[in-house]
């Protein structure tokens, strides 16, 4: 019974960290963004499109930890 | 478009073979889990039911069909259950839509010069695409790869779309449909690399010019980097589609919980707009997952040359 409970402490806070990794990173990239986009507003449309594709690649990273943390949580 | 087709006609084996994968079986463990408290685990098992496979159709108050259902294959000590299922059946409906559309939009074009009504809704995509996705990456080699990238793409948003409306359900959240939608994209930015390098070229790619004493630890590596990046196109699509329809439920499920009335306004603003973010994510996966593979084929393309692209 101990490890079970074990277990689901771990999951709630690796459910924490993962967003707290994943928000932390999709922020600096979004605050990059908003820099380039200010000094040289005739990038803003390329900057911005890389911009998705980098904050997808950082949340595909976070929903494969995020699975994992599903997975503890219920078995 | 006939790719559609051929597409969901191969995958269906790929479905079943992993029927009771590790994530099914967790969501029905967390329905059960919740069950001790009786009533309301039975609620959630059924509100769970929206998001996992099952072998018969409900449309709720009304009527409840049960597919047909084939004996088990074994090929090779596999057990293969080739049976349909709702994913099964809604990623046909899927292709079927697709299909109609694809071809009316083409018989419209076709006829005039000028393209009006949903002729022209589907060569704005076709455009951005070809514009933003596959010249910048792969350059004018990419146009021998477009029409499957359309089709990844339209596919994937199509499966996406129907889980939105009501009585639908998201194809996308199975992982075997993920799963073969990332094994054929492994298989075509291997024959794009492949097809531009020479085999040989790309197998000196595989060992990345170092000394032949470091082989042994570096190919096992460059082949495992092969897999990971299908495998994380793969659990991106589905984790993200799953992951949004268990927010929606257990949204609705918070009103069972709580067994008052009073919650109900909040819960559904709060899924409306959860609904609404849906339908952004479901754009937003199908255009990533066709961006990576065009970029993992642009790089494999340009491997053989070491030329700059318009970036």
């Amino acid at each position: 019974m101990e490890n079970l409970v074990y277990g689901y402490v771990a999951a709630g806070i690796s459910a924490a960290l993962t967003v707290i990794g994943a928000a932390y990173g999709i922020s600096k990239l979004a605050a990059a963004t908003m820099e380039a986009s200010g000094r040289q507003p005739e990038v803003a449309g390329q900057v911005r499109f890389s911009m998705i594709i980098a904050a997808a690649l950082i949340e595909g990273v976070t929903f494969f930890a995020l699975v994992i943390c599903i997975i503890l949580a219920t078995k | 478009m006939f790719i559609t087709l051929l597409d969901s006609l191969y995958q269906q084996p790929i479905i079943h073979a992993v029927r009771d994968s590790v994530v099914v079986d967790t969501l029905r463990h967390a329905g059960a889990a919740t069950g001790h408290g009786g009533s309301e685990g039975n609620v959630f098992t059924q509100l769970l039911n929206h998001l996992l496979d099952s072998r018969d159709i409900e449309f709720q108050p009304f009527t409840h069909f049960s597919f047909p259902q084939f004996p088990t294959v074994h090929i090779f000590g596999l057990t293969i259950d080739l049976s349909i299922t709702k994913h099964v059946f809604y990623m046909w409906i899927a292709a079927l839509v697709l299909i109609a559309i694809a071809v009316t939009a083409a018989r419209q074009n076709r006829k005039r010069r000028v393209p009006t009504g949903i002729g022209n809704l589907i060569e704005i995509i076709i455009v951005f695409i070809r514009e933003e996705i596959v010249l910048p990456n792969m350059g004018q080699e990419g146009m021998k790869y477009i029409s499957y990238l359309l089709t990844t793409f339209f596919f994937i948003l199509t499966m996406n779309l129907l889980g939105l409306i009501p009585y639908g359900v998201s194809s996308t959240g199975n992982i075997s449909i993920t799963a073969g939608l990332a094994i054929v994209a492994f298989c075509m930015i291997q024959v794009a690399a492949i097809r531009k390098q020479g085999f040989r070229n790309y197998l000196a790619h595989l060992t990345g010019g170092v000394h032949w004493a470091l082989w042994p630890i570096l190919i096992p590596i460059e082949i495992i980097g092969l897999f990971t990046k299908p495998f994380a196109l793969c659990i991106r699509l589905f984790a993200n589609m799953t992951a949004g329809h268990l927010v929606l439920v257990s949204l609705a499920g918070l009103i069972f919980m709580f067994r008052s009335y009073a919650i109900a306004p909040a819960s559904v603003l709060f899924m409306l707009g959860i609904n609404l973010l849906e339908f952004l994510v479901a754009l937003l996966q199908a255009f990533i997952f066709t961006i990576l593979t065009a970029l993992f084929m642009g790089i494999g393309i340009q491997g053989g040359h070491e030329e700059e692209n318009s970036y």
